[in-house]
């Protein structure tokens, strides 16, 4: 009995001791800087005196009257609802169509799905650029040459390119997060209720649908947040003209050097993606929680 | 009178044949068993009589109609699987409620039956459940008022008690025949367990790489084994050599200083074969030493080194001494006991 609280003292101090590493490195690198970015969002700033260490509410109050602000938010989730609808919609029935290929194709098409991953963002977005960009788009050039269309399809800073083009970039996301939930599905399954007289559009809807919802949830939350975050895509697609959140504080940052109105931009994205993911967790939890886990 | 028939089907994939010239006839509320090792054709041809497999050959009908041509959500056949297929993300009755949606049966009626057949296999009251939060003996359950609630005109159960552990599954055994039996359900159960086979079925279809190798009742399949693959598929078997001397008038049969009158018609060298509890240990016969004994309970095991090999023995522990290890004995049956094959003939 009395051994008990000094073994446990120990226990403790040695866990404290074993963790200390990740956990100095995680604060060193996450929480600081983070906390600095808090701060940093209530400091004042002028075009001559740079940045004041004082506590006001400046940019936050601009951030929060200032519809340009309200535009820039709005858009940015627009964008990464309509991307993450589009992952949805075309890759939940494509991670289903893979699962049911034989082994050989079943392979080669994962890799296909999957290998865009290992190519840089950057090289994938230029891709498009080079597909649609202007009268020199290699598309627009083919369309108009065939006589199919008179001017060149407007893609290039527009949302609509945007969410084309993120949605590209993320489809491997929603792909492997629905391949995930259908590794869980019994293989015998769809026999079982096809013998019960259930035809295939009532398979899909009543058996298979239900069991992969969580995968096409979680996906969804990945696809989001990492489309409501997105810098690169919407920065060559959208270019300075059509702004969202990130490339705003990315603006504020490294062009204006309005650097405390960049923070309040990155703290309030930050804050909306966390309330916005957990939120969305918890209520796929609760929904799920009797039938998964 | 035949209700369900298989007629020379067979599968291929690709060049290589599953099932070959499998012909059957199932009376209506027979209970056949599709017996086995693994890969031997047993459930392919139960997936072709499902309609997940479309046979390459032959036909396979019921009520006289040709079943290949019926879509399979349209046969009508109840199935439970080995691993039971639930659906995880409706509730007991929900899963049992499903086929019956299906037939567009009357929400009311619909109900009733539901609640009926879950009473039936003993989950009433478990209406609500999810399966995942049921034991594996209440989703078989599950899986099984699944399949009977529509009334199937045959039920097909693939496996359905080999994730069961040995108790509940003894348990399942009876439970399904006297389900089976108040019901009347036509049903084929394929299995490698030939205990389960045998305590089930009407009539035992004992398969081998894709073919029949014999159709009969369980007594007949285990005492009069139409192969060897049969005897020693079905229990254990002793398969040793033996001479038939025809020399001598009356011909006798010949296995070591074990001898009896000769049957007629075979000559030459045989093969006996003879199931362990039909050995007993007497004066005359086979000269043997017990190498092991092995006390299992209700009997005991012997191996045995006789003059014809290895052979093993099983009596009942009916309290009667026992010989020990290392003892010589004489070994002795009742020719009526054994079954006779010309050696190098396979069946």
């Amino acid at each position: 009995m009395s051994a008990a609280p000094t073994t446990d003292g120990r226990d403790a101090r040695t866990a404290w001791l074993l963790t200390a590493p990740a956990l100095m490195l995680f604060v060193g690198v996450l929480v600081i800087p983070l906390a600095m970015t808090v701060m940093l969002s209530f400091h004042d700033w002028g075009q001559y005196k740079g940045i004041e260490p004082v506590f006001i509410l400046k940019n936050w109050h601009e951030v929060a009257t200032d519809p340009y602000f309200a535009e820039m938010f709005w858009r940015t989730a627009r964008i990464a609802l309509l991307t993450t609808l589009i992952t949805a919609v075309l890759g939940a029935p494509e991670a289903y169509i893979l699962n049911r290929m034989s082994g050989r194709w079943k392979s080669f098409f994962l890799l296909v799905i999957l290998g865009p991953l290992l190519i840089s963002v950057v090289a994938r977005t230029l891709g498009w650029a080079l597909l649609f960009g202007g009268n020199n788009g290699l598309v627009n050039k083919l369309l108009m040459s065939l006589g199919l269309i008179g001017s060149p399809l407007s893609f290039m800073f527009t949302e609509t390119g945007v969410v084309i083009a993120l949605a590209h970039v993320m489809m491997p996301f929603m792909v492997l997060s629905v391949w995930a939930a259908l590794q869980r599905v019994d293989p015998q399954i769809e026999n079982a209720a096809l013998s019960l007289g259930a035809g295939p559009l009532t398979i899909i809807r009543r058996i298979v649908l239900p069991q992969i919802m969580p995968g096409v949830l979680s996906g969804a939350i990945i696809v989001f947040s990492l489309s409501a975050s997105a810098f690169a895509t919407p920065a060559i697609i959208g270019g300075r003209r059509l702004k969202v959140a990130a490339t705003l504080a990315y603006d504020e940052f490294l062009n204006t050097l309005n650097w405390p109105l960049g923070a309040a931009v990155a703290v309030l994205l930050l804050v909306a993606l966390v309330l916005i993911v957990v939120g969305s967790n918890a209520l796929i939890e609760r929904r799920y929680a009797e039938v998964f886990r | 009178m035949s209700f369900l028939e298989l007629d020379r089907v067979a599968k291929q994939f690709g060049t290589q044949t599953v099932v070959d010239d499998f012909s059957l006839t199932v009376g209506k509320g027979e209970f056949v068993s599709f017996l086995g090792p693994s890969g031997c054709g047993k459930t392919t041809t139960l997936q072709m009589i499902a309609g997940f497999l479309d046979p390459s050959r032959g036909a396979i009908r019921l009520e006289g109609r040709d079943l290949t041509v019926v879509q399979p959500a349209k046969r009508g056949l109840g199935i439970v699987f080995q691993s039971y297929a639930l659906f995880p993300h409706m509730t007991a009755a929900e899963n049992v409620a499903f086929g019956l949606e299906m037939r567009r049966v009357p929400r009311s009626e619909c109900r009733e039956r539901v609640r009926a057949t879950l009473a039936m296999v003993g989950l009433a009251g478990y209406e609500e459940r999810y399966p995942r939060r049921m034991s594996g003996g209440q989703q078989q359950r599950v899986a099984l008022a699944r399949a009977l609630v529509i009334r199937p005109s045959v039920l097909l159960l693939d496996e359905p008690l080999s994730n069961l552990d040995a108790k509940l599954r003894e348990e399942m055994q009876i439970e399904l025949r006297q389900i089976q039996r108040n019901l009347g359900t036509t049903t084929i159960l394929v299995t490698h367990d030939q205990n389960e086979a045998m305590s089930l079925s009407d009539r035992i279809v004992v398969m081998s790489q894709g073919r029949i190798e014999q159709i009969g009742t369980p007594q007949e399949t285990y005492e009069r084994p139409a192969s060897a693959f049969v005897s020693q598929f079905l229990g254990k078997t002793n398969d040793f050599a033996a001479t038939i001397d025809r020399t001598a008038t009356p011909g006798r049969l010949i296995a070591g200083s074990w001898s009896a009158p000769a049957p007629a018609g075979l000559a030459g060298p045989v093969t006996i074969s003879i199931r362990p509890e039909r050995i007993g240990f007497g004066d005359a016969g086979l000269a043997a030493k017990i190498v092991t004994r092995i006390f299992q309970g209700n009997h005991w095991l012997f191996q045995c080194e006789s003059e014809c090999g290895s052979m093993i023995v099983i009596r009942q522990n009916d309290g009667q001494k026992q010989p020990a290890e290392g003892e010589a004995v004489r070994l002795a049956w009742r020719p009526e006991d054994m079954s006779l094959r010309r050696t190098g003939d396979a069946a």
